[in-house]
């Protein structure tokens, strides 16, 4: 997956004359993608418990009007802790709403297609209804910088020694990692193999940090370093990933898409988990909320929609099986960034949003089919060997 | 040491006393009794129907039962849901193996149970060397440990759900239709890790309706018929041929004249 990502951009980068790997552009991806990625992240974790959220875009429409209903219209506009309860308030909001879905499906058995299609409506119409389709704006400034705009980024020295820490982190973890296996009585990998992986992801982290730290504030010699909102999406997909795969609530999605039956045989409440997978979906929509109010600066009745169809779409394209049991965090980071480089190289091209939105639809029709051909196969072998 | 005392000192292993369950108007295990001594093997033989399925989930807490009481080793036991039974010794290997395909095989012998680290995450390392051994015990050839367990042979995946029950000590396995799905090879195999589990002085329930799977294994065979327990027998003193004419019949052997 990272090659066909690396593919379209080599691609999308030849055809727009060399404009499309320019570090402007990336940054710009990055933010772009940010949204989406950090909902996929959710949807990741849902489609794998064998269900799926179609409500997503109107509930971040929902909570993003909320939040900014609150700070605007609500809460004194001046106090510092304004917009830091306004962002508490969606938070929990998000949750609510994900805990009132997970409810209907975990506990009276509706399927989720159903709930959530109903939330799709309820939510968008309950994000009119919040202030008769009135946009809410200003925002507040501090809050603002949450979306990335202008100033809503790090700057390059805090770049370069986040970038640091995270790899001095991964070669910290690695060689701990390898040093417990022995331990363990494990025979490792050979050695060269170990630090050839690790150079690689160091290296990737100062590529990233450099392209970031490439791209100067409009008008001044001042590098931009990293978007806030894509270090939120970054902090999202690390702890989305230690929860998939290093926690017994990650291990027991995963193994309740496998096989309902067996997890609830070996003792697991499957009607709680699917429960809690739905409030955290709403959680991250609610970051995503954030993310888009404040991008915006300003919360409008139309933001998320058809938000629900791009967030299914990365997962799907990041390898999230829709039989469930199958999908990686990493991926759908990957599905996202994929996603927008299409729709943002077709802007460069002066592709016509018709246009994109029919080749976009042929690209979910072509992983999807890739799926379908995969579990296939899979389920062709595990016959033969039974 | 004379006979009754020693009956005293070693309670049952399993005393299932006037098990009752119904499906609504269905009464799915009627008023059943039935023990299971340490190191013994019993086979419980039934059509489809026949109720023996249900009278295990009760002890494996699968179902709740509607009445009747189980004791453990002579201590009444409350089973509600598989993790009471678990609690209490009682590993079930189901029919169709209740393994999540998706997952490895340390994943899945531990499912429920993780080994955690100091900080609460699950330390799959720890769980894959714990694996390691108890699947080397059973099945030295067992291959790779962290494939997803949908890519293993029957007998590969018998042995893992086998594995789950040695691992965290199981006194009382319940095994549905143990060796249905397997090959003569892997029959053999799972047949002599019964028979090695019993000499470590588990007590084995065989659920099965295939007599001729389950006779030779067995040290008593218990007949269930309409959720009515028929007979019980030893079989060094019954013939197959009787234990088959229980099962049609429904009736005790004393009465169909064996």
């Amino acid at each position: 997956m990272a090659a066909a990502l690396v593919a379209i951009w080599v691609i999308l980068h030849g055809l727009s004359d060399g404009v499309f790997l320019t570090p402007r552009n990336l940054y710009n991806l990055a933010v772009q993608s940010s949204v989406v990625a950090v909902m996929a992240t959710g949807m990741v974790l849902v489609i794998v418990a064998r269900h799926i959220d179609l409500s997503v875009g109107s509930v971040l429409g929902f909570v993003g009007m909320a939040i900014a209903t609150l700070q605007v219209e609500i809460l004194p506009v001046d106090a510092a802790w304004n917009w830091p309860l306004s962002i508490a308030v969606g938070l929990a909001l998000g949750a609510a709403i994900g805990a009132w879905q997970g409810y209907w499906v975990a506990y009276r058995g509706l399927p989720a297609f159903v709930v959530t299609l109903a939330g799709l409506l309820m939510f968008r119409g309950g994000a009119f209804l919040l202030t008769d389709g009135r946009t809410v704006a200003p925002l507040d400034p501090s809050y603002q910088l949450l979306g990335g705009g202008l100033r809503g980024s790090i700057g390059a020295a805090w770049s370069w020694a986040l970038g640091g820490v995270v790899a001095a982190g991964l070669v910290a973890r690695g060689f701990a990692v390898r040093a417990r296996r022995v331990r363990l009585g494990f025979t490792p990998r050979p050695l060269s193999v170990e630090i050839a992986l690790l150079a690689l992801g160091c290296g990737l982290v100062a590529l990233f940090v450099g392209v970031m730290n490439s791209t100067l504030r409009p008008g001044t010699e001042i590098a931009r370093g990293i978007p806030v909102p894509v270090l939120i999406a970054i902090a999202v997909a690390v702890g989305m990933s230690g929860i998939a795969g290093r926690t017994r609530f990650g291990r027991y999605v995963f193994a309740m898409g496998g096989n309902p039956q067996a997890a609830a045989l070996a003792g697991i409440d499957v009607r709680r988990l699917t429960l809690q997978v739905f409030v955290l979906m709403g959680i991250l929509v609610s970051v995503a909320a954030v993310l888009t109010t404040a991008r915006l600066n300003a919360g409008t009745n139309s933001m998320g929609t058809l938000a629900e169809l791009a967030v299914i779409a990365a997962a799907v394209i990041g390898g999230t099986s829709l039989s469930g049991g199958a999908g990686s965090i990493g991926g759908a980071i990957l599905g996202a960034v994929i996603m927008q480089s299409l729709e943002t190289g077709m802007v460069l091209l002066g592709v016509s949003s018709p246009v994109r939105q029919v080749v976009i639809g042929l690209v979910l029709i072509a992983a999807v089919w890739l799926d379908a051909v995969y579990t296939r196969r899979r389920a062709a072998s595990s016959w033969e060997a039974a | 040491m004379s006979e009754p005392l020693e009956g005293r000192v070693s309670a049952p292993l399993v005393e299932m006393r006037r098990m009752v369950k119904r499906f609504g108007s269905v009464h799915a295990v009627e008023d059943v009794s039935i023990d299971l001594r340490a190191g013994e093997v019993v086979g419980l033989l039934g059509h489809n129907g026949a109720g023996k399925s249900t009278l295990v989930k009760m002890l494996s807490g699968a179902e709740p039962a509607d009445g009747g009481e189980i004791r453990i080793a002579g201590e009444i036991a409350q089973i509600r849901n598989p993790r009471d039974a678990r609690r209490l010794g009682v590993e079930t290997l189901y029919q169709d193996l209740a393994l999540a395909d998706n997952l490895d095989t340390p994943a899945n012998l531990f499912l429920g149970r993780e080994l955690r680290t100091p900080f609460g995450t699950l330390d799959d390392h720890a769980m894959e060397r714990a694996a390691a051994q108890v699947i080397g015990r059973l099945n030295p050839s067992f291959g790779d440990l962290r494939a997803p367990v949908r890519n293993l042979s029957g007998g590969q995946r018998q042995s893992v759900a086998i594995a789950r029950a040695l691992h965290f000590n199981a006194r009382i396995l319940i095994m549905d239709e143990p060796t249905a799905a397997l090959g003569p090879e892997e029959t053999a195999m799972v047949v002599e890790i019964i028979r090695q589990l019993a000499r470590e002085g588990l007590g084995i329930f065989l659920v099965s309706h295939d007599l001729h799977g389950v006779f030779d294994l067995s040290d008593r065979v218990a007949v269930m018929k309409n959720g009515r327990l028929v007979d019980v027998c030893a079989t060094s003193e019954v013939t197959p041929d009787d234990v088959l004419a229980m099962i049609i019949t429904g009736e005790p052997l004393s009465s169909v004249g064996g």
